[in-house]
């Protein structure tokens, strides 16, 4: 709750606030994630500017009451733009001790705290590793505390409802959401709403809708009468882009860009996935999406998901498969197979925490390396990155019109941070999308000298149209019968070659190709300035933090560019010209330093790299302070 | 849809201009051979097969097809084949393997294509050898196989591609051999049976490495033994064999026996029932080192839905009840508001 936008106003105890960051953290059995979301719609839905953080365990269930199995879900909103999560909570929600354990050094000072005090039990406050009860020994007097026994309030207000001990237990979570509704002034009725629909439409369960509304309300109203809190605060709506605007992740947007990418394609879209955290959500949108031409196959394994999407992509279909790290490694020599009988697939990759399996449930950008080259031989591909939860909608559109126009993989890095992560997007016009030209031939397109006549009488899959793209006729197609696969392929007729100066042609053709993409990339845009001391090149889900960390430099008045990259293979044509312009480059990533090989390799500039492995986004304060570390070293 | 003649085809309709490059002798040669045969008389047109196949020998097929094809990587044909009738199920797809790249590295692929059944027709050349690179010993292979990676001889014990393919819930399982010299040459008719059923076909064929595995199968195939270690399937009759069909199978308890119809009737006789998975596996696990002879033809054959049926009648159900999709209103699904100029 720093900056307030004007003068703190205090009137019948309202403060207005530029910005706020709350998390909610409890047990994962206690439904932080659905408290979290909720208040993230209404507050998106009331016109701010939001930016959340969810961070959850990869046990299902961990133990009740232990560190480990702390959910957590923090949410940015905000009467101005902003563009991550927030470095410091603001309002820290405990429901736990083991919640506040792992959380509180994470809220300001002087911050607000909530805990369920009913759960700061003997036995709660020892599995969370406290031997005294910290709301009791003074260990928390830097913080605004509210001990709320919300168990009991809870039980009480629902004790007429004859609903059983458990549905009211679990209620709770809507109960403080009440309350910290009633501490932001926010309007129940999206909650209501969601309830309704959740609980009395999906699940046909009208009893647990009306529960939950009833234990919304009264949290709500017991911070209206209670007088525990001195104030009140206002977050007045932010000035955004005028339009229509959903909430949206990012694993949702690249469904949906899959979707419209097909459609613009006038085609059948083909995901052929397995199960794997935390890009599962993509197969179960699309899987839930049939009645728009989509046919979603859950495959055996990840090495089959990419074998069915390349059979699918040669039988015509716009063909997607997607994963995470450890799937993206079993898929190499698929994605080489693809890269060999140049067919058409979009290989979305949601990064985690490596090696290995990791941390599956957190984000990391540790796979560009292995989406660039990771594959045995010279097989390039075109690589992606989307920058945020609505730009995954954006790039996985930009993955399906460069995979078929230049008939090649694609692949696509999103992270598990954007992911899960949700933003205000502003919807795109239908209109305004580019359709997808898609032509496969039912002519002949060469002459072979072994047939009689003029005029082409054969068909050769791997003749070339100006972008180097070969043609992509369809089983079905009378005459046009050829076989693909990946043995080294003669220029041209597509037949089996051992050729040496074949292969070699080959090799830098599909090079080249890959290449040409180049073309297709619009001018880098540049935040701050054009030329100067620092240039600051990332990539992917790390936009939010950068952007801000951008301005807070400018801010303190350093000569400071940022470009943020889409295209990392090819990389945008103009971005040499970009790095020659500055004096020192930093390359801020969620990994030990990857982009920077690939900048350092292609433009031998003597680049810095600014580099954690937490399984967390930057903190934008981080960034600074690095970059100012680089720049008082000059 | 007017119905448009088809044109009459011929074997070398789906032929290719590449040289056959197997090692002269290779049994592959008489499976494709068949196969071109066969095609012709099934009355589809050749511009709707796709042969699919993965490493080996036996996967270079479809470059010798004059038809679509696809020759894949290391065991992942099943799953490639998959792809394209799920993109289309009117094509028909037939799948090349053998008994590394089917039933070793591609085992798990090959496993759930069959019980997914999805409508392919996959031949399993099983020659109980790695040819490609140059005489490994297989999961076909017979414990004790000398090779170049087990010179004390293979201590793995032999995978029974027909029980493994009953065992994962095939529709269709058959087995012949690749030439027959005792008379028993079925492979076209097994070939035309697999193509005409719905569903996942699984054909083992008995083939011949001359290089590395010679006459491994010569108890199967040649003239004077065929008879003699085999015993050809027949939906509804009695299992006779022998060179003089002087021999029956009996069911004694859960064990089949040989019998001589000198001293058993017909009718005692074990009568086959393509319906029947107990009986099936059953009959997958006569060897003729036994004393048993080796079925030939369909083991097994029964009905079940096809997966890519199914996927497109989810598709098409998805659109009867909500609607073809719309982008325009797929964007601005859930909560949405308007933020004022």
């Amino acid at each position: 709750m720093n900056k307030p936008a004007t003068e703190a106003v205090h009137h019948t105890g309202t403060e207005t606030l530029e910005s706020a960051v709350i998390r909610f953290c409890g047990d994962s059995g206690d439904g932080m994630q659905l408290t979290g979301t909720q208040f993230t719609t209404t507050s998106a839905i009331f016109g701010n500017d939001v930016a959340t953080f969810p961070d959850f365990p990869a046990e299902i269930r961990a133990p009740a009451g232990t560190l480990p199995g702390v959910s957590g879900f923090q949410v940015n909103f905000a009467a101005t733009d902003i563009y991550t999560p927030g470095d410091k909570v603001d309002v820290l929600v405990a429901m736990n001790p083991a919640g506040l354990k792992t959380n509180i050094a994470d809220l300001r000072g002087g911050g607000i705290l909530i805990v369920n005090e009913d759960a700061f039990n003997t036995n709660n406050l020892k599995k969370a590793g406290y031997s005294r009860n910290p709301l009791d020994d003074g260990s928390l007097k830097d913080y605004k505390l509210y001990r709320i026994p919300i168990s009991r309030l809870c039980e009480e207000s629902l004790a007429d409802t004859g609903m059983g001990a458990k549905a009211i237990g679990r209620a709770k979570n809507m109960y403080t959401l009440g309350i910290v509704y009633w501490l932001f002034d926010r309007s129940l009725e999206p909650t209501i709403r969601h309830l309704t629909d959740l609980f009395a439409k999906k699940k046909n369960q009208p009893e647990l809708a009306e529960l939950n509304i009833k234990a919304l309300k009264a949290g709500y109203y017991m911070g209206e009468t209670a007088e525990m809190f001195q104030n009140r605060y206002v977050v007045p709506k932010a000035k955004l882009t005028p339009g229509k605007y959903r909430q949206i992740s990012g694993n949702e947007a690249t469904a949906l860009g899959l979707i419209a990418g097909a459609r613009l394609a006038k085609k059948t879209l083909t995901y052929a996935g397995y199960p794997i955290t935390p890009a599962s959500d993509i197969l179960h949108f699309l899987s839930a999406h049939k009645n728009y031409h989509v046919k979603t196959l859950q495959m055996e394994d990840e090495i089959a998901a990419v074998c069915a999407a390349i059979g699918a992509s040669y039988t015509g279909d716009i063909a997607v498969t997607g994963t995470s790290g450890p799937g993206m490694a079993l898929k190499g020599e698929g994605i080489g197979l693809a890269v060999m009988t140049e067919l058409p697939l979009v290989i979305v990759d949601v990064q985690r925490g490596g090696p290995s399996t990791g941390l599956p449930t957190k984000t990391e950008q540790a796979d560009l390396l292995q989406a660039v080259y990771g594959r045995n031989s010279e097989c390039p591909c075109v690589v992606l990155a989307a920058k945020s939860p609505g730009d995954c909608f954006d790039a996985a559109v930009e993955a399906v019109r460069l995979a078929t126009k230049y008939m090649t993989p694609v692949i696509l890095l999103t992270d598990g941070y954007i992911a899960n992560g949700a933003e205000p997007w502003l919807l795109p016009k239908v209109s305004a999308l580019k359709p997808i030209e898609i032509k496969h031939p039912t002519q002949f397109n060469a002459h072979s000298d072994e047939a009689e006549g003029e005029g082409p009488n054969t068909y050769w899959p791997y003749l070339r149209n100006e972008n180097l793209a070969r043609p992509w006729a369809i089983p079905g197609t009378p005459n046009l019968e050829h076989r693909v696969g990946g043995l080294e392929k003669a220029e041209n007729t597509g037949n089996v070659s051992y050729d040496p100066l074949n292969h070699q042609r080959m090799v830098d053709l599909r090079l080249a190709k890959v290449n040409k993409v180049a073309q297709d990339i619009p001018p880098t845009e540049i935040q701050g300035n054009k030329s100067g001391d620092v240039l600051l090149i990332g990539w992917g889900g790390t936009y939010g933090s950068i952007h801000a960390a951008t301005e807070r430099l400018l801010n303190h008045g350093h000569k400071v560019g940022t470009v943020h990259l889409r295209y990392i293979n090819p990389l945008p044509p103009d971005l040499g010209d970009i790095i020659k312009r500055f004096r020192t480059i930093i390359v801020p990533e969620l990994n030990k330093g990857q982009l920077i090989r690939v900048i350092r390799d292609r433009f031998l500039v003597n680049a810095q790299g600014i580099n954690k492995v937490q399984g967390k986004p930057f903190l934008i304060a981080e960034l600074v302070a690095e970059v100012e570390n680089f720049l008082s070293k000059k | 849809m007017t119905q448009i003649e088809l044109p009459k085809y011929s074997a070398k309709d789906f032929a290719t201009d590449q040289e056959v490059r197997w090692c002269p002798g290779c049994g592959d040669y008489a499976i494709l051979a068949a196969v071109r045969k066969v095609l012709p008389e099934l009355n589809h047109r050749k511009e709707n097969y796709v042969f699919v196949s993965g490493i080996g020998c036996s996967s270079r097929f479809p470059y010798y097809m004059g038809t679509y094809g696809i020759h894949g990587i290391h065991g992942r044909a099943p799953a490639i084949a998959t792809g394209v009738k799920a993109a289309n199920p009117n094509l028909d797809v037939w799948l090349v393997t053998g008994d590394g790249d089917g039933l070793s590295i591609g085992g798990n692929h090959l496993m759930h294509t069959l019980r997914r059944n999805v409508n392919v027709k996959i031949l399993l050349f099983n020659n109980r050898i790695y040819g490609l690179t140059k005489g490994q010993y297989s999961p076909t292979s017979i414990t004790g196989h000398k090779t170049k990676s087990t010179p004390m001889g293979s201590i793995d014990h032999p995978l029974h591609p027909i029980s493994f393919a009953i065992g994962v819930e095939a529709t269709f399982v058959a087995r012949c051999t690749d030439v027959n010299k005792g008379g028993l040459n079925i492979l076209g008719d097994v070939l035309k049976a697999a193509a005409n059923h719905r569903g996942s076909a699984f054909v083992e064929i008995y083939q011949d490495c001359n290089v590395f595995n010679h006459q491994a199968f010569f108890y199967a195939t040649e003239k004077d033994t065929a008879r003699e270690t085999t015993v050809l399937l027949e939906h509804g009759k009695p299992l006779i064999f022998g060179n003089n069909r002087d021999k029956g199978i009996r069911l004694n308890s859960t064990r089949l026996e040989v019998v001589s119809l000198d001293k058993v009737k017909e009718d005692d006789l074990l009568f086959h029932d393509e319906t029947d998975p107990a009986l099936a596996f059953l009959l997958s696990r006569m060897h003729h080192t036994q004393g048993l002879p080796e079925p030939v033809g369909v083991f097994y054959r029964i009905n079940k839905p096809t997966y890519e049926d199914m996927l497109s009648e989810q598709v098409e159900k998805s659109i009867a009840s909500r609607g073809e999709g719309d982008l325009e209103k797929l964007l601005h699904t859930g909560d949405t508001w308007t933020v004022g100029e």
